[in-house]
Parts: C-alpha cells; structure tokens; sequence
C-alpha cells in the first residue's frame, strides 16, 4: 500500500507529524501560560485599576477582540522584535534583540488568549463571596498572603471549566502560527501536501491527529474540574 | 508617521472591504441554516438522526478552520475527475465558494451548539405553563420558546458573529484578495508589513465595533427590562 | 549578453573588493542564518522527512563553508521572507530571489548566482498548449516595439484564461504590468499551492521560473504538463537571483561576494545545476 510507506517507511512523513503534533501541544501550553500572565494583568487592571488603567485595559480588550487573530500574529512577527529593541535600547541595551520563532509563537498565542483569559479570571474571582476577604483582612492576612491562601485556590477551581475552552481555542489558533514558520502540525501537513502532492492524505492525517489531541486534553480538564470540586462534595 | 501611505493603504485595503463582508454574510446566512439542521438532527430522538450531528461537531469544534479550509480546497482539488462527474466541480473550482463552504461548516458546529443551549436554558416551568393555557406546539415554539431561547443565546452568538468576520481574514490564503489578501499584496509590494498590517487592524476593529453595537442594540430591545434602560 | 554578463561580474567585482576594504571595521560573523522558503523545487524545497532540500542549501552550505561560518538554514514564508529579514529573524536570504530595483530600495544583493527566466506551464491536452511564441524569448529589457509584437499575440491567446503565480514575485509583476485585461491573475502563497490548483483544474497556467518549471516536468507527476509560450527575460525580470541582505551588513555581503565569485570559478554552482535542475546555467 503506497500510503502506508509514504507515513511508516523508514523516509516517512509519520514521524515529522507525530513531532510536529508534539510542537503543537508544546506550543499551546506555553502560549496558555503566558496568556494567563496577561490575562491576569489584564484582569487585575480591570478589577482593581484606577480609572486610566481601567480604560487602558478595556481598549486593550477591543482590539485583541476586534482584530483577526491571524492579523495579531502576523503584527507580533514583523513588529515584536523591532519592538523589543527599541525598549532595549531605551534601557541602554545598544544590541538588536531577536526572538526565536517558538518564543515568537508562544508570545503570539498569549497575546491573542490574553483577552478570552482576563474574561476568566475576572469572572472567577467575581464568584469568591467578598465575605471571605473581608474575613482575610480581618483575620490579619497581607495581600500576599491572601492571594495565595484564598483568591489564587479558588480563582483557579472556578476558572476551570473556562480555562478548558481557552485551552480548545489556543490550540485551533496554534495552526495559525504555521504562518510564521514555525513547524508545527499544520505545517508539517502542508509541507507534505506539497512535497507529496497528497493534499487529502496529509490534510487527513493532521485532522485526526488535531482531533486526538482536542479530545484527549478536553478529557484531561473534565477530569481536573470533577477533581478541583471533590472537597465540596457531600457524602 | 507617513501620513499620505497610510491613507493610500487604507483607501486600497477598503477595496476589498465588499468581499470581506460577503464572505461573512453568505458564510453566516449558510450556517445559521446548517446549525438549525443540526440542532434539529440532535434534538430529533432518532440516533440514526443525532450521532452523525454529533460527529460533526465534533470534527469541526475540535480541528482548526485553516486546516478545515485547506482540506475543502486542496484536499479535495485531488478528487476533480470524480467532482466532475457528481457536477459538483463548478463549486469546488471556485476559491470563494470554498472559503464560504469551509466557514459555513465551521460556524454551523458552533453556533448549533449555542441554540441548543438556549433551548436547554428554557425552563421546564415555562412550556408547562404554556401547555396548561392551552398553547399548541408551533405557537409555544413562535411565543414561548423562540424569544426565551434567542436572549439567553444572543451574546454567545454575537460572540460568533464576530469570530466569522474575523475569520475571513483566512480566505486570503486561498488566493480571495479581501482585505488581508490585499494586504498581503501591498507588503510583498512596499515590505512595510507594520503600518499595513496596522491599517488592515483598524478596518477589522471598526467592522467588529458596528456588528457588537447592533448586536447590543438587538439585544436591548429583546430584554424585558428594556423600559428602565437604555441602550448601551 | 554573454559580454553584459562579464561586465557585470567585473563591476561587482570591483565594488566588492571596495566594500571588503570599506568593512574591515565591522566584525566578521562566526554565525549566520540563512532563510529559504522550503517550497520552491528544486531551489529550495522540504523532502519526506521535512529535510530542506535543493540546490540553495547545497549552495548556502558550501558557501558557509567557503566563508568560515557556522550557519543555520530555516524556512520562511516567501511574503514574510523581506520584512523578517529587515526584522533580523535572520542575516541572510536564499530563495530564488532576484534582484530588482524595488528590492534594492529595501535590501541589498550579494552577487548573481544564477540567472533567471521565467515561463509559463500550462496543461498538455489544454487549450493553452499552442500558446504562440514557443522557443522564442522575449527580453523585457529590449526594445519597446518588439516586445510589443511578441506579446501580442500571448495576450490575445490567454484572452479570459486565469494564471496562477506567486504573490510577491516578479511574475505577478510580469502579467499585471503586460497582460492587465487579458487575463485573470490568481495570487499564492507558495508554488507549490498554485502547481496543486493547476493540477485541479482551477486554473489554466501558471508563470514561473524557467529552471524550476523544466525541472518540475521531468517529474512523473507532470507528465500532463508542459511549458508553453516564449521565455521572457529581461526587464522587471531583474538581473539575476542573488543572496538578500540587510542594507547595513556590508561585511556579509562583502563575505558572500567573495565566496560565490570562488564558487562559480571552481565550477560548484555550475555542478549544482546539474545536479538539481538537470541542465547548464549559462
């Protein structure tokens, strides 16, 4: 079967896709990271901020919401380094700073889930009764202390399930980041149709490939949420 | 800033601002039409009816619409000889008709998935009440049904809405030259991706900012508080 | 054109025995990277296994040795490839790029490697097959009445047909700047996208470079194709495909300068030629 040697032959394309798929996952879970440290920030901003950070953050939001993802990426490629730069310079750095194109990619996908997380964490830490912090101050607990004792463990339970469709996002948004080179599962596929002219085989095989990796991860959150509630569960 | 370049660029970009939109609207119109079927499909009882529904969505919330949209176009591009003889190759051989077919696919997953959680959100107290009044089926769905489903689905579906404009941006990449397409252009032309990038940006965000003020003013007028309010 | 063609090597040469004296102040690289595009065969493409493969990275490799450096070869997208280069992903571009005046605004060239032509590929059994002109050439660069003439009859053929090229390419150029009215052009990403969307049926030709479409015909897959039409050099088609660099990177080009003018001398680019695209270069 001359597909079967075109994926498993010892020159086969199935195992630049397996690790391509590999770089898709890694890829969406750095971009996850680095999008819930903006998004954080972008929520903080939007709960407790003064009135400009306020607007700042709010106009952040429009635009991140507002501009095709595939626009966010390709201004972050062209501009991010010039960008970077420009602030290095500013503090003294004379060099030019370039970003390598997995760090290109990950920034990217941060700042593209930035928004849909601020939305989480704004709603999570909407749902902790004030109650408990004015209990936290009463009992004498400084911020930092309450942040990591009461908001952050409750923040996160409640951000579960929202987080879970952020991670789903992020990696359908991966795909984009084939745009800027990086060889990632839809690359890799592309890169096979060419080379192939196979367009269906390769295609098809990125599909089931995407669709393992969605369904698995989305089973791995369900089983973090039924988890994350076990100490509320009555016996 | 180069004042005049920018203005050029955003007078060219504008140009293709029609397709942009017929791309969203056909696309939009088509898999509301879709997401109804499906909506139905699962509701029907039947499982020969609602497991290939539910197969569907499947696939396509769970893959991305660029590879969704290089399988319609190239993927199937391989199987002309046999397009042809269905009569079916005067479609595929269009690139618009694919970008519309792919992002229709696409939304109808999605949005099938919103109606049937506003249906789901229609509580059982409601129907019963309806039923009790003596309210036959199709006047519970038009009267009862419908306006309590669709406000409790509207802003995911604005939601939606917004997300299909911006994925037309992803039509350039078959060759359609909407206005990511004629931005593309113009950088392989000047090599200023920056500012036209930026310009391409600003026509996007203006487009997104109309579609959520309607959305909003619709949303407004459904609510039932709206006589306190104002629109936003 | 022979003659032309020594001149200009003469010339570069000169400005580059002036722009090595004039650079010795900036510091030679030990390590440089080199962008390709990966999708443009046999020049640069991606193999089973995604290896990039062709004669530029031979050629990339061989120079980086020539030079003493380490380098790195990556791909890029070809519309990405002089904004990221002018973005400093990276130092250098080998992809089949030629140097013309539009380019040189923005970036500088090393010397000409290779020469360029460009062709149109149409189906065999299709209509387009007896495009007029067949083993002529037509120099853009000639006279203005003659290209006229020539191209008459080309555009009157391909009258309503639609003509894939690669976005940003000369060849887009060529057909909006000669054939504006006469045919519809369709815009890729890549080559490979358009040469898929011919072998479907979505378009009736495609416009590329000369050595890459004829080597492509010598593949099973094109057995259906062939070129058709006069080759047309010359004009917007520029001078030739060149290393892209940064303008400020004299002390690169000043190392590619020297290393090209040693590998053509000793007969490398000429062995590449015939080993990736099956015939001479000159």
């Amino acid at each position: 079967m001359p597909s079967f040697d075109l994926f498993l032959g010892p020159n086969g394309w199935g195992k630049p896709l397996l690790s391509a798929a590999l770089m898709t996952v890694a890829l969406s879970l750095s971009g996850l990271a680095v999008g819930a440290l903006f998004g954080a920030v972008l929520a903080h901003a939007r709960i407790g901020g003064g009135l400009v950070l306020r607007s700042l953050a709010d106009a952040v939001t429009t635009i991140l919401r507002g501009v095709p993802d595939l626009l966010v990426i390709y201004l972050f490629y062209f501009g991010g380094s010039g960008l970077l730069s420009w602030a290095g310079h500013a503090a003294g750095y004379d060099g030019f700073i370039g970003l390598p194109v997995f760090l290109t990619g990950t920034l990217a996908l941060g700042v593209v889930s930035a928004a849909y997380q601020a939305e989480v964490f704004r709603g999570a830490f909407n749902a902790i009764p004030r109650g408990q912090i004015e209990a936290a101050r009463a009992a004498g607990m400084r911020n930092v202390l309450m942040f990591r004792r009461i908001l952050v463990p409750q923040v996160l339970r409640h951000a579960l399930p929202g987080l879970g469709n952020v991670w789903q996002l992020i990696l359908k948004d991966s795909a984009l980041i084939s745009v800027i080179g990086l060889v990632e599962l839809l690359r890799a596929a592309q890169i096979g149709a060419g080379s192939t002219r196979q367009p269906f085989l390769f295609y098809s095989a990125a599909l089931v490939l995407y669709l393992v990796i969605t369904s698995v991860s989305g089973q791995v959150f369900r089983w973090a949420e039924t988890r994350s509630l076990r100490p509320f569960r009555r016996a | 800033m180069d004042f005049a370049f920018l203005q050029t660029t955003l007078l060219t970009l504008l140009g293709g601002l029609p397709l942009t939109l017929e791309l969203a609207v056909s696309s939009i119109l088509l898999g509301g039409g879709g997401a109804l079927m499906l909506t139905l499909m699962q509701a029907s009882g039947s499982l020969l009816l609602s497991a290939p529904a539910r197969a569907y969505v499947f696939v396509f919330r769970g893959t991305p619409l660029l590879i969704q949209l290089f399988m319609i176009y190239y993927g199937l591009g391989q199987f002309r000889p046999t397009l042809q003889e269905l009569g079916l190759w005067s479609f595929f051989r269009d690139p618009y008709w694919c970008a519309v077919l792919a992002m229709a696919m696409n939304t109808a997953a999605y949005a099938s998935e919103i109606i049937r959680g506003g249906l789901g959100s229609v509580p059982p107290g409601a129907l019963e009440a309806a039923t009790a009044c003596g309210m036959r089926p199709l006047l519970r769905l038009r009267r009862v049904i419908l306006p309590l489903a669709i406000r409790q689905a509207l802003p995911a579906y604005s939601n939606e809405l917004i997300l299909m404009v911006k994925a037309t941006s992803l039509a350039s990449i078959i060759t359609m030259m909407e206005v990511t397409g004629l931005a593309s252009k113009m950088i392989a032309e000047t090599y200023r991706s920056i500012e036209i990038f930026a310009c391409a940006g600003l026509i996007y965000l203006a487009l997104t900012l109309i579609l959520t003020r309607a959305v909003l003013l619709l949303e407004w007028r459904l609510s039932t508080t709206r006589k306190n309010g104002t629109p936003a | 054109m022979m003659k032309t063609g020594f001149l200009t090597v003469a010339v570069l040469l000169a400005t580059a025995a002036v722009a090595t004296t004039g650079a010795v102040a900036q510091t030679k690289p030990t390590a440089i990277t080199i962008a390709t595009e990966g999708s443009y065969e046999p020049w640069n493409f991606t193999s089973a296994g995604g290896k990039l493969e062709g004669l530029e990275v031979d050629l990339a490799n061989d120079l980086c040795a020539r030079m003493g450096v380490t380098c790195a070869i990556v791909a890029q997208d070809w519309d990405g490839l002089i904004p990221a280069l002018n973005a400093r992903k990276f130092d250098a571009i080998m992809a089949s790029l030629i140097v013309t005046e539009k380019r040189l605004g923005v970036i500088s060239f090393s010397e000409p490697y290779a020469p360029t032509s460009a062709a149109f590929m149409v189906e065999k059994s299709g209509p387009l097959a007896k495009l007029p002109g067949a083993n002529s050439t037509v120099d853009l660069g000639g006279d203005p009445a003659a290209v006229n003439a020539a191209l008459a009859p080309v555009a009157a053929a391909l009258k309503g047909k639609s003509i894939g090229a690669q976005t940003g390419t000369k060849n887009t150029d060529f057909l909006d700047s000669y054939l504006k009215g006469s045919v519809t052009v369709r815009e890729y990403k890549t080559t490979e996208q358009h040469d898929l969307d011919l072998q479907a049926g979505r378009i009736d030709g495609v416009m590329a470079q000369k050595s890459s479409l004829t080597a492509l015909l010598l593949k099973p897959d094109y057995k259906n194709y062939t070129l058709a039409g006069p080759t047309f050099v010359g004009g917007v088609f520029g001078k030739g495909i060149a290393v892209g660099l940064r303008k400020d990177d004299a002390t690169l080009k000043a190392m590619f300068d020297t290393a090209i003018q040693a590998a053509k001398a000793d007969g490398t680019i000429e062995k590449l030629a015939q080993k990736w695209l099956k015939t001479s270069l000159n």
